[in-house]
């Protein structure tokens, strides 16, 4: 199975992120944060934007995206971040700690119906 | 998933090479188990140990995951991580925030489990060890307890990786130990994992 980023030249994923190597400090992105399309693509648009819009026109996880964009997760929060601030996304954050009783109650209803 | 599902979990499964991780993963993930990788260039030298890496501009890491739907609101991710040491600075970002993690064992190399565990202990993120069956000899759970010379009230059982009803047991396990490890010692004597430079990536 050929690995996402792999065999990209490092010229192609500078150039996605408009020579950004790292997220901003207050990137709100974890792996499984949920993100959700606040609109359709449009043309003229990045078409890696474009392909995030498409892919999370149901609730998808960061981690998710990286995959199907065959890209790094750290490129590909950058890329989400810019969608976040231009208001064409949404995120929804892990709920509480993990910690929290009821949180770890659903989950273990969850596992028991599997 | 569920259009109203907001709320991401994630359990790591941590293993030497080949001890059946993806396999785990496979058995009871809704999808079929996809890889990404994270690259860490030398932006994060100056927060992460990379004593190990020195000399190295970036460096890279693949992982596995898979996907279970909970219920409407919850989903959870596996992710299947490999334990070698020098991969470790880069689990304590990627992971930061898991509920809890599984140490998969093939118990005819114990040897590979001693620093996953030992790091996982140093977090206080808690674990639990399962056994994956390679049909070899069967060890008492006692020898393989002292083997990993493993806290008494760490859960240790047997699985077969390829069986979802199997591995299903084995998360069960781990929630319900994450669960009596919160409710019963208070958060207060459990350490919350450092968030560690998670923001960084």
């Amino acid at each position: 199975m050929s690995r996402p980023g792999r065999d990209d030249s490092p010229d192609r994923l500078y150039t996605l992120t408009g020579g950004r190597t790292r997220s901003a400090p207050d990137n709100p992105f974890d792996l499984v944060t949920l993100v959700v399309a606040e609109c359709d693509p449009v043309t003229g648009m990045q078409s890696e934007h474009a392909a995030i819009l498409r892919l999370t026109e149901h609730p998808t996880a960061v981690v998710e995206l990286a995959a199907e964009l065959k890209l790094p997760v750290s490129i590909t929060k950058i890329l989400l971040s810019d969608l976040l601030a231009a208001g064409r996304v949404s995120a929804r954050h892990p709920r509480g700690a993990v910690s929290d009783p009821d949180v770890l109650e659903q989950v273990l209803v969850g596992l028991r119906n599997l | 998933m569920g259009a109203s599902a907001d709320n991401g979990l994630k359990i790591v499964v941590v293993g030497g090479f080949g001890v059946g991780k993806t396999t785990l993963v496979r058995s009871v993930s809704e999808i079929r188990p996809l890889n990404t990788e994270e690259t860490m260039t030398k932006a994060g030298e100056a927060v992460d140990d990379i004593s190990e890496v020195r000399g190295k501009s970036a460096t890279t890491v693949a992982f596995d995951f898979g996907r279970i739907t909970l219920d409407a609101r919850n989903v959870l991710y596996l992710f299947g991580a490999p334990g070698q040491e020098r991969f470790w600075f880069l689990w304590d970002r990627l992971f930061s925030g898991t509920l809890g993690a599984v140490v998969l064992v093939d118990t005819r190399r114990i040897g590979d489990s001693w620093y996953a565990i030992d790091r996982l202990e140093h977090h206080g993120t808690p674990f639990i060890v399962a056994c994956n069956d390679f049909g070899g000899s069967a060890h008492a759970p006692q020898q393989i307890r002292e083997a990993l010379d493993l806290d008494p009230h760490v859960p240790l059982l047997d699985c077969d990786a390829r069986s979802r009803a199997s591995v299903k047991q084995v998360l069960i396990t781990l929630v319900e130990h994450v669960k009596s490890s919160y409710g019963t010692q208070g958060p207060a004597r459990l350490q919350v994992p450092v968030p560690h430079q998670e923001l960084a990536l």
